[in-house]
């Protein structure tokens, strides 16, 4: 059985327009013009345990409002959805206590008090038994090295330790399901890597199943194999990452390093230039002609080495959202 | 509600840990908790002045015998000190306010995510903060009374009176923090409650019995005041102590105190679970 299915998930919220000047202001006292966002659209999905799956899609997408429904904050407008066969806008204790929800930017931790107090009460919250308590803080402290931090006070920490310590608040009770809101956002390269690994590995070892929204491809490259993109409220693809290069680009960046002495000059008839840098050039070439085009090159041109890759992720996904978005 | 999932020891157990690290987190803050609690003594001397000078006006050659509806200057400022203990436990600085700001900034989330009861989590929250405040404020409390020994010309009240006002501080309490959970969670249908807390703290100031002994308004304004829950803030917890309400109008207003608490305790839960509701189906 999947441990997260969800069917036609639907979510619409009333906003009001708010027009700019004082006269509409005025206006809006007495008269108010609603308008309905619709931010998820009939999303269906199933995840099994141990699977690690990454929402991409632009802000506003829907990706942190599925979130908020798969962890109860949230009523659907329609759909059904279980998590571990829960209901979760229901709100049962028990299912509480096996889910985590960390959001990049919120605070489940007090902020003047060391994160060992806020720990404690945890501890108290989820009734968890003092050994595994221990053992559990002991191990995650350790992953992440914080443990000569445990005893300053939250104000006091930096953005990336803060955020290590959100994990360790969010993992202490072993939830079998974790939901991820952009937990590297604002963090520097090596702060983003020291998390990326402590998940990959948390992940690997204990099996449970975490959905993961993220705008750092290097996160979701990391982290997961299965990619889901959301846009304008609905599920654009759901597969493997490299598949999304293979369904929305439909070029190979082809890299020459041209022979000593030999032009670059009508290298252009064959495709695209991206970089011209002599002796080295890269070309963008249509993926069907790929063989045919660097056959000819190679009869015309005396060329020391070749590489054919894929475009960087970035681009395809930004190229992605982009005509979604159209 | 975690109380009604867990067993009664572990859920006071939870309540027990709460009211440690909020108390611990109260003292986190040592200096302006500390000038805090002690600059709420000031208004004391202003007081005594302010009511000298009425007094005075009345009869300008005998201050001292003068009385206002029964009240001469030193029921006067015993009464004051009295209301002033009062509030010490019924008035919840930044209760409402703080769960306003709850709900507007999206913290409110960590209460439906996690195994955890709102109201039950601030209610030992305050409990933590009274605590910590009370360990300052006794000091300066037993000073303040000691100095302004005389004030109380009738002595020590017997032992029940003394109870019955030992029950009802505690009872305000209880009001108070309900009372104004209620107008905080007001905040799920209203982005901005401040207007509402002034209008609150504006009615509070007259008709708690915080400035003057409710006796001292006019009928019918003493009769309406009478029936408002607001009255058990202050003025009531100081008249029982100055033996005013006895017997059988004593028993009433106790059973009419537990009564709005209780009134108030439910309300406050309707308004949690309507507001999260609200939450849930429009905002997030």
């Amino acid at each position: 059985m999947s441990i997260i299915e969800i069917d036609q998930l639907t979510k619409s919220y009333r906003v009001y327009q708010k027009k700019e000047g004082l006269r509409e202001a005025i206006r809006g006292l007495f008269h108010r013009e609603y308008k309905t966002v619709d931010a998820v659209r009939g999303i269906s999905l199933r995840v099994e345990p141990g699977e690690f799956v990454a929402f991409l899609g632009p802000n506003g997408a829907g990706k942190t409002t599925t979130l908020k429904l798969l962890s109860g904050v949230i009523y659907p407008s329609s759909g059904s959805a279980t998590v571990m066969g829960f209901t979760p806008w229901l709100r049962d204790m028990e299912y509480r206590r096996r889910f985590a929800l960390v959001m990049g930017q919120k605070n489940q931790l007090w902020w003047d008090l060391p994160a060992q107090e806020s720990f404690r009460l945890h501890q108290q919250i989820y009734c968890i038994d003092p050994a595994s308590f221990k053992r559990t803080l002991d191990e995650l402290t350790d992953l992440l090295d914080v443990t000569r931090l445990l005893g300053r006070p939250v104000r006091e920490l930096s953005l990336g330790e803060r955020m290590k310590m959100e994990l360790i608040a969010a993992l202490l009770h072993s939830p079998d399901v974790l939901f991820l809101d952009e937990p590297t956002i604002g963090l520097d390269v090596v702060a983003q890597h020291n998390i990326q690994q402590f998940l990959k590995h948390y992940q690997e070892q204990r099996k449970i199943t975490i959905l993961l929204t993220s705008h750092y491809m290097k996160d979701v490259s990391a982290l997961c194999e299965r990619v889901v993109v959301i846009a304008q409220g609905i599920i654009q693809y759901d597969g493997s990452l490299s598949g999304i290069t293979d369904e929305f680009s439909g070029y190979k960046v082809v890299q020459l390093q041209l022979a000593l002495g030999q032009s670059h000059n009508g290298l252009e008839r064959f495709g695209e230039l991206i970089k011209t840098n002599p002796p080295r050039v890269s070309l963008k070439i249509p993926k069907q002609q790929v063989s045919k085009v660097l056959a000819e090159i190679l009869n015309t041109y005396s060329v020391d080495d070749v590489a054919v890759e894929d475009p960087p992720l970035e681009e395809v996904i930004a190229k992605m959202f982009h005509s979604m978005a159209n | 509600m975690p109380s009604q999932a867990l067993p009664p020891g572990q859920a006071w157990k939870t309540r027990w840990i709460i009211l440690k690290t909020a108390l611990a987190e109260r003292l986190a803050y040592r200096g302006d908790f500390a000038l805090g609690t002690l600059m709420r003594f000031l208004p004391i001397i202003t007081q005594i002045f302010l009511w000298w000078a009425v007094f005075q006006s009345l009869n300008p050659d005998a201050p001292q015998s003068a009385s206002i509806s029964g009240y001469s200057f030193h029921d006067m400022v015993a009464y004051y000190l009295l209301t002033m203990l009062g509030r010490a436990f019924s008035s919840m600085p930044g209760l409402s306010s703080n769960i306003a700001k709850t709900i507007r900034d999206g913290e409110i989330k960590r209460y439906l995510v996690q195994p955890i009861d709102l109201l039950s989590f601030l209610f030992w929250s305050r409990v933590a903060h009274k605590i910590a405040y009370y360990s300052v404020a006794t000091g300066p409390f037993i000073l303040v009374f000691f100095l302004c020994r005389n004030y109380f010309t009738e002595g020590w009240p017997s032992f029940s009176t003394l109870a019955c006002f030992c029950l009802s501080l505690l009872l305000s309490f209880s009001l108070g923090f309900y009372l104004e959970a209620c107008l905080g969670l007001i905040g799920f249908w209203m982005l901005e409650v401040s207007s509402l807390l002034f209008v609150y703290m504006l009615m509070q100031f007259f008709l708690s019995g915080h400035m003057f002994p409710l006796d001292l308004l006019p009928e019918p304004f003493e009769s309406l005041v009478n029936y408002l829950p607001i009255k058990y803030l202050a003025y009531f917890p100081a008249a029982v102590f100055l033996g005013k309400i006895q017997g059988a109008a004593l028993l009433y207003d106790m059973l009419m105190l537990v009564f709005w608490v209780a009134f108030f305790y439910a309300v406050s839960r309707w308004l949690t679970a309507k507001g999260l509701q609200r939450y849930s189906g429009f905002g997030g």
